[in-house]
């Protein structure tokens, strides 16, 4: 097992140094290898700029910004119902989990409260939307380390969710359905019962691929051991979500402070991994997937009735003043910061997007691995290119 | 094939119908591999259809495939030693073409005798090593160069297991002769039973498995796919390359991977060989070739089965796999088949 340890990587570099000292004369060029902007292991154009001695990372710098869509800006020119259109482009796997937290920090400002039950299916849709995403990852890990057939399940399965988005919403990939005082419609009938049937499927997608993967020795080889975040480094790099959980830090927004969103209302844990390697972080995921498909069993037994909206104006004008909301979006914490001067359209929104945060570890985190090892640590911490230029 | 002809035939008539043969041998156990393992067996595994537009259940898609790729535009990079980089998907196809030649597919169906057949096979099917070093060098492409390393590090590697438990079936059957290895499994007897001859899968299973992964390996298929890894390497080797050399590599691939199948088949399984038929019976030059591509299949069904179910190896688990595992494995078979030998 060739575990990369902290200690190890700065042995390493120590050794680099004590080598360029003695042989001088003999020193050999680095080669300088650019992972991307195209390259197929950035699923988009995320370009890292790597130092190689060999095989052997030197130096890892990543550049993002090849998508940047100034969604800022753009946000400071649309009305507060319009923003939902744009933010659901930001991680484009779990679209609905982006309208959320906008829409949470909007009726925070305007001190709405949506209705029981436009709360509860909020919540069924964000965990359809985690399921959705998550289940990409658990495929398109395998795809990094050269299994291809893992991914195909994971489109195939992931379909039936988002069938079920797209039977509620009307949109496959952008729901664009989070009102600000609750939900554009109510779901349609049957939906209950068929969403159920899904969750059986999802829960034997898992199955399958603890079976394929986890179980598998050349799977563990790859991922045990390499890319290791301790807890503090990981915090103080910012990370969040399953990156953080994996690293065994107890710590998830939808239940240390689950505004808007009824998780406290359901049976649950938190899964966490002591070991913050990138088999823990894809057993983490394994996990939290299995998770939400409890809590959606639990959420649809028990849809409140009562109205879907609460009452707002036809015009909706928010009052002057700051907040801000985060929820545990698939990819990690995902925040916004609205300012408000009591317009039609925020004066300033600052989106706190999980995968920026994410990958800025990545210069730490990739010093001293093999070339083979930064793709598995790059799918392991799963950004989503459009989580990170917003 | 050709002296057993009641016509006598002048020496570059020979050739002529050699050559064909040998194009034959080559190109339909790679097509049918392609299409069969590839694009049909493939996509069942990964539950999605494969191609079933192309004529029936999609059987034509090989030429379309190949229509395609002769359309496409042929690009040399600028920095590309334009010589050595047009070669290179020749010398691995050549490499392949010649180690069918000494492959026999019946009784007389064969192209050249060699009385040290399996020595060569395996000689020339390593100088595929070299094609690949010089498509890996001459792209001037760092993914294309990280490649081409790999490749030949690994091919290196796994050539030793390869040769090492060939060399089992060799003492078991005490020749090198392709053909005498065949009329061995035969003829030879378990426990007095000769019912089925003695197919060397059965005495030298250990030997088999290593040939099979040291197959999978040389044949750069995952869980042996670091060459090629297209998630880091983009293509390795053959980054670069496109159109009709491309094909070229792609022919290389299958067609190396028909050539092991059935050099494979011939150690293990018994060869063109058929358990009712007798060794010498004229029917099994026509039957021969197709039990031979029977038992290819069978051999290339594991590898594709492996091949779609595992993620791949890193590079030094790669290495230590072949020095520290399959390596040592195999030389103690070869020392317990040597004993056991004397003994009986």
């Amino acid at each position: 097992m060739t575990a990369v340890t902290e200690r190890q990587q700065l042995a390493y570099i120590a050794n680099q140094a004590a080598d360029m000292r003695v042989n001088v004369e003999l020193e050999t060029e680095g080669m300088t290898l650019n992972i991307g902007p195209q390259h197929p292991a950035t699923h988009g154009t995320l370009r890292i700029i790597v130092k190689l001695d060999g095989e052997q990372v030197v130096a890892a710098d990543p550049v993002p910004g090849y998508m940047h869509r100034g969604y800022e800006k753009l946000a400071e020119v649309r009305t507060y119902p319009q923003v939902t259109t744009l933010v659901n482009r930001i991680d484009w796997l779990g679209s609905f989990a982006n309208e959320v937290p906008f829409i949470l920090a909007a009726e925070r400002l305007m001190e709405v409260e949506a209705p029981p039950r436009a709360q509860w299916i909020r919540t069924i849709l964000f965990e359809l939307s985690r399921i959705g995403n998550i289940a990409l990852f658990l495929g398109d890990m395998a795809v990094q380390l050269g299994a291809v057939t893992p991914v195909f399940y994971a489109f195939r399965d992931r379909e039936y969710v988002l069938n079920q988005i797209e039977a509620i919403t009307g949109g496959r990939f952008h729901p664009n359905f989070d009102r600000i005082g609750g939900l554009k419609d109510d779901i349609p009938k049957g939906w209950v019962a068929e969403t159920k049937g899904v969750l059986t499927k999802m829960r034997a997608f898992c199955d399958e691929l603890d079976e394929l993967l986890v179980g598998n020795e050349i799977f563990t080889a790859r991922t045990r051991g390499v890319g290791v975040i301790p807890p503090e480094v990981g915090l103080s790099y910012g990370l969040s979500g399953a990156n953080l959980r994996a690293s065994g830090i107890d710590w998830d927004h939808r239940r240390d402070s689950p505004c808007g969103l009824v998780y406290d209302k359901l049976d649950w844990k938190v899964w966490t991994h002591p070991d913050g390697d990138s088999f823990a972080r894809y057993w983490v995921r394994l996990q939290e997937t299995r998770e939400a498909i409890l809590m959606l069993e639990q959420l649809l037994d028990g849809i409140p009735s009562g109205p879907i909206m609460a009452k707002v104006p036809r015009i909706i004008k928010v009052p002057a003043g700051e907040a801000y909301v985060a929820t545990e979006n698939p990819l990690g914490e995902m925040g916004y910061y609205v300012v408000s001067k009591g317009d039609l359209v925020p004066f300033r929104v600052k989106i706190r997007s999980a995968s920026f945060n994410n990958i800025s570890i990545v210069p730490w985190v990739l010093r001293g691995v093999y070339v083979p090892d930064v793709i598995t640590i790059l799918a392991s911490l799963y950004f989503i290119l459009g989580d990170i230029d917003r | 094939m050709i002296t057993q002809l009641a016509v006598e035939l002048a020496y570059w008539q020979q050739s002529i119908l050699r050559s064909v043969g040998v194009i034959a041998a080559v190109l339909l156990p790679a097509g049918t591999i392609v299409y069969l393992f590839l694009f049909k067996m493939m996509s069942f595994m990964q539950s999605r259809l494969g191609p079933n537009e192309a004529g029936p259940y999609g059987s034509m898609q090989l030429l379309a495939e190949v229509g395609k790729f002769l359309q496409k535009e042929d690009l040399i990079p600028d920095g590309a030693d334009r010589r050595v980089f047009t070669w290179a998907p020749i010398v691995v196809v050549a490499s392949t073409f010649v180690t069918y030649v000494v492959v026999p597919f019946g009784p007389d169906a064969w192209f050249a005798q060699i009385p040290t057949g399996i020595y060569f096979a395996l000689a020339v099917s390593s100088l595929s090593v070299i094609g690949v070093l010089m498509a890996g060098w001459s792209s001037a492409n760092k993914y294309s160069l990280m490649g081409g390393l790999r490749a030949a590090g690994q091919l290196i590697a796994y050539e030793l297991p390869l040769v090492l438990a060939a060399l089992g079936v060799v003492i078991q059957a005490g020749t090198m002769d392709m053909q005498g290895i065949v009329a061995a499994q035969r003829t030879g007897e378990i426990f007095g039973f000769g019912g089925i001859g003695n197919p060397f899968i059965l005495t030298q299973f250990v030997g088999f498995m290593i040939f099979l992964i040291a197959m999978q390996a040389e044949l750069t298929q995952p869980p042996f796919d670091m060459p090629v890894a297209e998630s880091e390497l983009v293509a390795g080797y053959m980054t670069e390359y496109s159109g009709f050399r491309f094909l070229l590599f792609f022919i290389g691939e299958y067609a190396t991977a028909g050539a092991f199948s059935a050099i494979a088949a011939t150690l293990f399984l018994g060869g063109w060989a058929l358990p009712g038929l007798d060794l010498d019976n004229n029917l099994m030059n026509v039957l021969g070739p197709v039990v031979l591509l029977v038992k290819i299949l069978l051999i290339m069904f594991l590898v594709m089965w492996f091949r779609v179910t595992y993620p791949r190896f890193r590079e030094d688990q790669l290495q230590i796999f072949a020095w520290k595992y399959l390596i040592p494995l195999s030389l103690v078979n070869i020392t317990a088949t040597a004993v056991l030998k004397v003994v009986f």
